[in-house]
């Protein structure tokens, strides 16, 4: 019966459009996932980023999310639907979702919005991201170190420039230490697809390559790794339990550090619109404890992500030649980062053509 | 003891119009249980499960741009299937009827003209048509089966719609993304009313249900449909013929669902993408049962099962609890729909062991 009185008494407080609720003070930092939290992979760094964010913060702030959030117009639903309750600061994390967060931010031009990996910003719509490609430098010269055949094996999502420039960049790191060293790739046209993912990875291995790395967002991949025996790479998320004796290293998306850093700026009023392009240096992206490997070759991947931390090492340094030969870089040369976020062609080494 | 269903000698009259609220009634019911064990207090959950959404203009917009693709594929379903023809592939004829429409805001981009708008909706009406032609044909010179071939199809037009984004309709200045160029603003429905979002899709779906509602009710293809769906050789002594009858429902409800299509993609996606739809053509058909087949009533349902994609948003937000509530609901509703009415036709039947009973357990 209390229980009863309970909802009754609850339902009025909702009806009547609860004035305890609109006094509050708190700061609300929302966020858009185009998969599920739990997805071992993409959403899930986001959501760990969320969660401790929440830790920093405690009570001056509370978050809300939506998951599975499909890019298009339910995406926009979605997005106007946090900025009428009350966010403040909206982090939309998919690059889909980018014309639809261009259009709500312009409605609500009091509301700060962020959109991960796009490319379009406004007074109200900054973007951010992540330099995964100085991670995946140091996965090329592990794998070209681990590899006994010399080819390894990539499973791409899109043939947009983000995921060239890393294929790009795996191949360079793998050629400083084996010249010869190439790769396959199977376009898997999906961020999220277990099924084909792991297609993709079967695929792959029976082509005869003997490392397997990743592009995509789910475990699929590193379990059919595990289980024909050779070893891989993770992305996004630490995928050690995905394989515990298979995983070399993986590329951590540690969110967590931008939207804290973003936030403060928010609260102290300071927040402005940019276009955040971070690396390894800055905390928001950390590589999976180097593990299943010999300690010479540990000690490589360390020295190099030491150098690249420090900026010693920038991963496009020439000379560098571009897939069909020619010259991309000269020598001591470095690519700016304007060719890498329209970056369309490979590099030497890559077994694939690049669809067109 | 064993179970029997055992059809009732005449079916009340009442039951079968409050079947569906019946059916609602029970989902919230159990849908406030589910809330209650997940911990949450199951007046707040259902209150802004079903009503939150309906409290804000903008909200009620949002309603409005989901249900219209549901009622539009709905009402064309009901003729479908008042007719004995099991039109299953709504969702290919979607997107068969949205690429068809596309062809001239992504291949013709350069023509402004405001005929391109009108031109586009009839194209997208014809390609649907077109596409629900295949098991119309199919079935009337080959006695196929349409509910697998009308089925089938749907896999076909979604691949067709993924190698044509991904291939030759690829936006060129899109940065190798799988979608075609963005619409021109001559190619996009415009809203509706002014105070929001409600493209002219959901103007759509409202004509088409009146006016698939008045044909039913007052005209002699109405009385066609019924007659030859409930015993084709009583309509062929009445000179109604049944081949034309899966011709012109499966046209009909192709042309509906392509008209769909092509309103979701001009007003509200304004581009192709590799998924247009999450799985209108299928939903539409839980829309088309639970409106009992008659197009007003489809009108309703079809908000219902629109409110449950918003709720299922608010819950989220509100209460925190998982997306899949939302698909929970929609599948309690079908449940319960389908009980409902399976209880109005027939009576259960406890059968405590008998000869038969034995002979038929004996052979498991």
């Amino acid at each position: 019966m209390k229980k009863i009185l309970f909802a009754l008494a609850t339902t009025a407080a909702v009806l009547g459009f609860s004035a305890a609720a609109s006094a509050q003070e708190k700061v609300k930092v929302c966020f858009v996932y185009v998969g599920s939290k739990t997805d071992g992979g993409w959403t899930q760094a986001h959501d760990i980023g969320r969660l401790e964010l929440e830790k920093a913060f405690g009570d001056k702030i509370e978050t809300q999310f939506l998951e599975n959030v499909p890019e298009g117009p339910d995406a926009e639903r979605a997005i106007e639907r946090l900025a009428r309750s009350g966010c403040g600061l909206i982090f939309t994390t998919s690059f889909g979702f980018m014309d639809a967060t261009v259009k709500i931010a312009a409605k609500f031009p009091d509301v700060k919005f962020e959109h991960a990996t796009g490319y379009k910003t406004a007074p109200n719509l900054a973007t951010y991201n992540s330099r995964f490609y100085e991670g995946r430098y140091i996965q090329g010269q592990i794998a070209a170190k681990m590899s006994q055949k010399g080819v390894a094996g990539y499973i791409a999502s899109f043939p947009i420039p983000e995921v060239v420039m890393g294929i790009n960049s795996f191949v360079t790191g793998a050629r400083t230490i084996n010249p010869d060293f190439k790769i396959k790739v199977v376009w898997a046209n999906t961020w999220f697809d277990p099924g084909k993912e792991a297609d993709a990875a079967k695929a792959l291995i029976d082509q005869g390559v003997d490392i397997l790395t990743q592009h995509t967002d789910t475990t699929a991949p590193m379990q059919v790794a595990a289980e024909r025996g050779i070893k891989a790479f993770g992305q996004a998320s630490d995928m050690i339990k995905a394989g515990p004796k298979t995983q070399l290293t993986a590329i951590v998306d540690t969110w967590g550090a931008y939207y804290i850093k973003r936030t403060q700026a928010f609260i102290d009023g300071k927040w402005e619109t940019t276009s955040s392009w971070d690396g390894l240096k800055d905390g928001i992206l950390t590589m999976a404890p180097y593990t299943n490997m010999p300690d010479d070759v540990k000690a490589m991947a360390e020295a190099t992500e030491a150098k690249i931390r420090s900026g010693e090492l920038k991963p496009f340094t020439g000379p560098l030649k571009k897939q069909d030969g020619s010259e991309w870089l000269k020598a001591g040369e470095s690519a700016d980062d304007g060719t890498l976020l329209g970056m369309n062609f490979y590099v030497e080494g890559v077994d694939d053509k690049l669809p067109k | 003891m064993r179970i029997e269903l055992e059809k009732r000698p005449n079916v009340s009259k009442l039951f079968s119009i409050l079947s569906p609220v019946i059916a609602l009634v029970l989902t919230m019911i159990f849908g406030g249980v589910m809330f209650l064990l997940l911990g949450k207090n199951p007046v707040t959950a259902l209150y802004s499960f079903f009503i939150e959404p309906l409290m804000e203009v903008w909200s009620l917009h949002e309603l409005a741009i989901k249900a219209a693709p549901l009622i539009l594929i709905g009402a064309g379903l009901s003729v479908c299937y008042r007719s004995n023809n099991w039109n299953i592939g709504a969702e290919g004829q979607f997107i068969m009827g949205a690429i068809a429409g596309s062809i001239l805001p992504v291949v013709f981009h350069e023509w402004h003209s405001p005929l391109v708008l009108p031109l586009m909706l009839l194209l997208g009406m014809l390609g649907g048509a077109l596409f629900a032609g295949l098991p119309a044909f199919l079935k009337a010179h080959l006695n196929t089966n349409e509910i697998l071939t009308s089925l089938m199809l749907v896999y076909v037009a979604q691949l067709f719609l993924d190698w044509l984004v991904r291939g030759p309709w690829r936006n060129p200045g899109g940065l190798n993304f799988p979608e075609t160029r963005t619409f021109d603003p001559v190619a996009i429905l415009p809203e509706m009313i002014a105070s929001g979002r409600t493209n002219w899709g959901f103007g759509f779906a409202i004509l088409a249900a009146i006016v698939i509602w008045f044909m039913m009710r007052y005209t002699l293809k109405g009385f066609e449909i019924t007659v030859l769906g409930q015993s084709e050789r009583a309509g062929r002594f009445a000179g109604f013929s049944s081949r034309k009858m899966i011709w012109f429902s499966m046209l009909l409800s192709g042309a509906l669902a392509g008209l769909a299509g092509i309103s979701e993609v001009s007003g509200a996606i304004q581009q192709l993408r590799p998924v247009i739809s999450p799985g209108y053509g299928f939903t539409a058909i839980i829309v088309a049962f639970l409106g009992r087949l008659n197009p007003l009533g489809i009108v309703l349902a079809g908000l219902v099962l629109a409110l449950t994609y918003l709720g299922g948003e608010a819950a989220q937000l509100s209460l925190g609890v998982s997306d899949k509530v939302t698909r929970v609901f929609q599948g309690l509703l079908l449940f319960f729909v389908l009980s409902c009415d399976t209880l109005i036709h027939y009576k259960i039947k406890l059968v405590w062991s008998n000869l038969t009973g034995t002979a038929t357990e004996g052979a498991h």
